[in-house]
């Protein structure tokens, strides 16, 4: 009985509730009671898809991964762009990228990451979570584009939950 | 409001609708399924980030709000775009679509 009633989840209700109370416009009797009720329903409906705690170590370097993602999703959407626009045809490639970050959100993280920045986008991940396929539009070299990622956005991400 | 502010705002709406439009000409232009996946969920988000920021400064600029509300909906973008991305590819890979011949490397069996 006290499970149905208590929050699985204290973060995500949190950040549900202010969400919530940001989108109705100001704080009100109302919103609170709705808020409150969104922020109990929904962690206890996506109970089940919350296999393990996320393990953040490291929370402070999220902001600075954060600033770097963004300056990269406006540079390389230039060059996308150039290439939509310009004559020559594109090379894309499908790569297997080598994945070394193990906890599962790490990895929908630079998942996610890989498709934001513009070029590549993930499609799949293998069933034993070692294997990332990424669909590269205009890629000269796989090793090239996994170098990057490795580089650019797997070792903060390492850094952040090891 | 001042000069300055409707300057940024007039280059934040060109910009953000110069990028939507070059990522539909990708949707047109680009030659099969999974290059084309490239255009929507790429170009499109940074012309949606420009369009909200210059609504932030509007809105700050008349004095009405701090426009958490965009900055909200930015967020909510960049964070389902990849997840429908992923899908469509998902998809794509199960039912077999067929690819460039220039691609290299192959999807994976679902």
């Amino acid at each position: 009985m006290f499970d149905r009633l208590s929050f699985p989840q204290p973060w995500l209700s949190l950040i549900l509730f202010t969400t919530w109370q940001i989108l109705s416009d100001g704080v009100s009797g109302g919103s609170v009671v709705l808020g409150l009720i969104l922020a109990w329903l929904i962690p206890q409906m996506t109970h089940g898809f919350w296999p393990e705690r996320p393990a953040f170590v490291k929370t402070w370097r999220m902001p600075a991964y954060i600033l770097r993602v963004l300056k990269d999703i406006v540079a390389a959407s230039f060059s996308v762009a150039w290439l939509i626009l310009s004559p020559r045809k594109p090379r894309p490639a499908f790569i297997n990228y080598p994945l070394k970050l193990e906890h599962p959100l790490a990895i929908s993280i630079l998942a996610s990451t890989i498709s934001l920045t513009p070029g590549t986008v993930s499609a799949d991940v293998s069933d034993d979570k070692k294997t990332l396929l990424i669909h590269a539009l205009d890629a000269t070299s796989d090793q090239e584009v996994i170098d990057t990622i490795h580089n650019r956005y797997e070792k903060p991400l390492m850094e952040m939950f090891q | 409001m001042s000069p300055f502010a409707e300057y940024a705002i007039s280059a934040l709406l060109i910009f953000g609708g110069a990028f939507t439009l070059v990522g539909a000409i990708g949707l047109a232009r680009l030659p099969d399924f999974y290059t084309r996946l490239h255009g929507p969920t790429k170009a499109t988000t940074v012309g949606v980030g420009a369009i909200m920021l210059s609504s932030v400064i509007y809105f700050s600029a008349m004095g009405e709000d701090i426009g958490i509300s965009e900055i909200l909906i930015t967020v909510f973008l960049l964070m389902t775009a990849p997840v429908s991305a992923n899908m469509l590819a998902k998809a794509a890979m199960h039912i077999g679509v067929n690819t460039l011949e220039s691609t290299k490397g192959n999807p994976w069996e679902q």
